[in-house]
């Protein structure tokens, strides 16, 4: 049975979105790129520098856009007017793309979202033709106030921005999913794998990460499990999971034709 | 010929008057690569780069893709 993570119109088999920073170099990059699966990538719009070699290998020769959905970030921004710059910046960069990820942070030690400069962001790219993929506090009020200006898609942090601290209030997110039409990615916050499987089976569409991977011993080998980890949270999402109980009267073998036991 | 200055990515950079951006382009060694350009504040279309003429003062911003999340 197909089940395909479709954002603004267009259907992905992977629900693992991973950033591609913090690597050690392009060749980790690419190479756990690939054991994740992941189908979008984020990257980020930076000045280039000047005088510097121009002749050195560029992200996106590694990572071309033939292969992958690109998803320019606008990671660093703490206003609507320099987020709005960056990504006028990226679709020219990118000939015209207009799938992106805004993100507008209100404090450079939290990381935390700035939602007002958010949705003043999102309101004007949104009348530009863009795509937004929206980074956000697990807020449903804010939530549901984005998809109504016509984010595509609604990208809760689980935990702070490279905290590696894992799904901390999965009752606000299950409040979100429930309120919010468009896909739920959880963006920031997952440490290890259990996490990526957590936010799945309270029923996001997806898991966005970077530092999970980027930041793990063995990069490359942690991929491979988010990968795993994210399709066996759907699968349990899909499947339904048992009732929670203090105990059960209800052993897993049947009751009946126990040894020594009167016969009945 | 007079010389102008302009900041590049928050350096101040002397060119040559009626230098076009297609011409700073290649003096940069951007020629050929993904870059985009903004001039003070205005995104500049790769196809304007021929035709636009820098003046005195201009602030430009000229980005490229990293890697990030």
């Amino acid at each position: 049975m197909s089940d395909k993570l479709v954002i603004a119109g267009k259907s992905y088999s992977s629900r693992l979105l991973v950033g591609t920073g913090k690597y050690k170099d392009f060749a980790e990059t690419k190479a756990a790129v690939e054991a994740s699966g992941a189908e979008i990538i984020t990257i980020a719009i930076r000045r280039s520098n000047i005088g510097q070699n121009p002749n050195e290998p560029s992200l996106l020769e590694i990572l071309p856009p033939s292969k992958y959905t690109l998803l320019p970030n606008t990671a660093g921004c703490y206003t609507a007017e320099d987020a709005v710059r960056t990504l006028r910046l990226a679709r020219e960069l990118l000939d015209g793309h207009t799938l992106v990820k805004l993100e507008v942070l209100g404090d450079p030690q939290s990381l935390y979202p700035n939602v007002i400069e958010t949705i003043a962001a999102a309101k004007t790219l949104i009348a530009e033709g863009f795509q937004v993929m929206v980074y956000t506090s697990d807020d449903p009020i804010v939530a549901k106030q984005l998809e109504d200006i016509g984010c595509v898609a609604i990208m809760p942090l689980a935990s702070l921005i490279g905290s590696g601290m894992g799904i901390l209030n999965p009752w606000n997110l299950q409040l979100l999913i429930e309120r919010v039409q468009v896909p739920v990615i959880v963006d920031a916050g997952v440490g290890t794998a259990s996490d990526a499987a957590i936010a799945m089976e309270l029923g996001c569409d997806g898991v966005l990460m970077n530092t999970a991977i980027a930041a793990a011993q063995q990069p490359v080998l942690m991929a491979g499990a988010m990968k795993k980890a994210v399709e066996a949270g759907r699968e349990a999402y899909r499947a339904g999971r048992m009732p929670k109980k203090l105990y059960s009267a209800s052993p897993s073998s049947p009751t009946a034709g126990i040894i020594g036991s009167p016969r009945s | 010929m007079k010389v102008i200055t302009v900041s590049i990515n928050g350096a101040p950079r002397q060119l040559p008057d009626s230098i076009s951006v297609a011409a700073l382009i290649e003096e940069l060694g951007f020629s050929g690569k993904r870059i985009a350009l903004e001039r003070n504040g205005e995104i500049v279309p790769r196809s304007k780069f021929a035709t636009q003429q820098l003046s005195d003062g201009d602030r430009l911003e000229v980005v490229v893709a990293v890697g990030g999340g």
